[in-house]
């Protein structure tokens, strides 16, 4: 009577370790903290994780993220992580609304969107200034970065260049690259020039720069290669090495935005993420957060 | 058969009533007046102003079809009247071909060739012109396709005729089938401005998609497509309502513009053909 009664309590156990993070990671917007705790413990113990969890945000946080979310379901086969994209402003706001559990920003947020959201920083990245190969020019300072992009400098030749009408290239308001440059860089009191040329994604921007030699943009520092040249900041080239040793400084956070603390599965793989495992991954493309 | 006629329009009010509740917050917030002729676009800092964008699609749209209905109207005379059997047997299946290229390598073709050669000119080549140029060579299958068609639909009575009469070829042509193909090639000019109106992916590419409003030719601006498409990714808020409101715009648009071309075309031909009477 008592084995049998001992190895029903046991069962009972097992399936309540087992059911308890399930349940769990099904409420992760709640932001109890008791849960919390009983999730940490529960995990810890059985060291097995079931359930989905759904992100979705910024596209340049996209690709980390998928390759976070791999790695961690490789760790945990019961768990799916769902990575969307949608920009950042989308990021937030589906965070806000509880429809995903963890939202990517790559700017930091505004004061309105800030009620109830909790960020973490997974990563930084730096904002590079980019031109065509061929410029000649190799170096700008800050408020002639400020000038072109705000339109008081219209030709190459006002910087020490060719006599070159500049083709200002940008991207389109509300991306979290552009938010974040604007804010860095030109700061509220200038507007980005209105003839800028304007294109929606990274990618893009890093084609036209390539194709047109009078071309200026910026860039996240994860998708420069040889087919744009760096334009030094005040001396300092926005690479991932300047970033790192802190001597280049228009970065901004990667953020993951929770409703409340992260909690359940959505804590577990932010801390993953955290963790030196997925610092790792991070560090192909950005700059880890030590 | 009535309820598949039902179910499209259906379709279309609701797609109508869909915008219309997305984006009357930005009539109500920023009036229509100021949305519709308000030059400065810059949503997250609170103006609205789509003039810029309403010029853009009307100048790029008519440019492609000052471009495109020439030269279509001509290629059909010569598929239809004047080239021999072979050639039109292999011209037509190509012109046929060129309608069923996805927009998207139309615009990659003009990125790449098109873009570079106008920067030549001058500017930074993503343009009106480079637009234009590309929107003709997506409007022209559709103009040369449906021309052709029409033309060839005339009676060959009316042509016999004509000849028997002791007319040329070319009078043959512009004083007899082409008035009597007349509403086939109107149909295929508006079907072809349809098309220049709506097209976004190829526009996107290839106009700069700038908020400025353009000086001259060589300049970037951006189309009422171009606006929703390349914004709607990241917008939220009165941002998206307003990106909304922009298709209730292009809405509207399109129903003047196909109006107007239509009763203008027609009345056109009409006195052209009362003339020749």
């Amino acid at each position: 009577m008592f084995t049998r009664a001992k190895s029903r309590l046991m069962m009972f156990l097992a399936t309540l370790a087992l059911v308890i993070p399930l349940i769990l990671s099904a409420c992760t917007a709640e932001p109890e903290t008791t849960t919390v705790t009983a999730t940490t413990t529960a995990t810890t113990t059985v060291k097995q994780l079931a359930g989905t969890v759904t992100t979705s945000g910024s596209t340049t946080v996209q690709p980390v993220s998928e390759r976070l979310a791999e790695a961690f379901m490789a760790i945990y086969p019961k768990v799916n992580v769902v990575v969307q994209g949608g920009g950042s402003s989308v990021g937030i706001k589906a965070a806000t609304d509880g429809t995903v559990d963890i939202g990517a920003s790559s700017r930091e947020l505004k004061t309105a969107e800030k009620p109830g959201l909790v960020e973490t920083v997974i990563a930084w990245d730096g904002i590079a200034i980019i031109a065509h190969p061929s410029q000649s020019i190799g170096n700008l300072t800050k408020q002639q970065i400020i000038d072109i992009f705000s339109g008081k400098i219209t030709n190459w030749k006002e910087v020490g260049g060719a006599d070159k009408k500049i083709t200002v290239v940008s991207r389109e308001e509300g991306s979290g690259t552009r938010g974040a440059f604007e804010e860095l860089v030109l700061t509220s009191a200038n507007k980005m020039v209105a003839t800028a040329i304007l294109q929606s994604s990274n990618g893009a921007i890093k084609t036209t720069v390539a194709g047109d030699p009078a071309a200026i943009a910026y860039l996240s520092c994860g998708y420069i290669d040889a087919t744009v040249k760096v334009v030094n900041v005040d001396g300092v080239a926005g690479t991932v090495a300047n970033v790192k040793n802190g001597t280049y400084k228009i970065i901004r956070p990667l953020l993951y935005v929770t409703k409340g603390e992260p909690a359940g599965l959505g804590k577990e793989f932010i801390d993953f993420c955290l963790s030196d495992a997925g610092q790792q991954i991070v560090a192909e493309d950005y700059i880890t957060i030590k | 058969m009535l309820a598949c006629a039902a179910s499209s329009v259906v379709v279309l009010a609701a797609i109508a009533f869909f915008i219309f509740i997305q984006g009357l917050p930005t009539f109500q917030q920023v009036g229509i007046f100021d949305f519709l002729f308000g030059t400065e676009w810059r949503p997250t800092q609170g103006s609205f102003g789509i003039l810029a964008m309403i010029f853009g699609s009307t100048v790029v749209t008519f440019g492609a079809l000052l471009l495109a209905i020439p030269l279509g109207i001509a290629c059909a005379i010569l598929l239809a009247e004047v080239a021999p059997p072979r050639v039109r047997l292999f011209l037509r299946p190509a012109v046929e071909l060129l309608v069923g290229i996805p927009s998207v390598v139309y615009g990659l073709v003009g990125m790449v060739l098109i873009v570079p050669a106008v920067r030549q000119i001058g500017g930074s080549g993503f343009s009106i012109i480079a637009a234009c140029l590309v929107l003709m060579a997506m409007v022209l299958p559709t103009i040369i396709s449906i021309s052709d068609d029409s033309i060839r639909a005339v009676p060959r009575a009316y042509k016999e005729g004509a000849l028997a009469l002791g007319c040329t070829r070319w009078q043959t042509i512009s004083r007899v089938l082409l008035p009597s193909a007349r509403s086939g090639i109107i149909a295929s000019i508006v079907l072809g401005m349809g098309r220049a109106v709506g097209e976004t992916m190829a526009m996107i590419m290839v106009i700069g998609n700038s908020i400025a409003f353009p000086k001259s030719p060589l300049d970037p601006a951006r189309t009422l497509t171009g606006n929703i498409a390349v914004e709607i990714n990241y917008a939220s808020g009165t941002h998206a309502s307003a990106l909304f409101a922009t298709g209730i715009v292009l809405l509207v648009f399109i129903i003047i513009l196909n109006t107007i071309t239509t009763v203008t075309l027609r009345r056109g031909i009409h006195k052209y053909a009362e003339h020749l009477t």
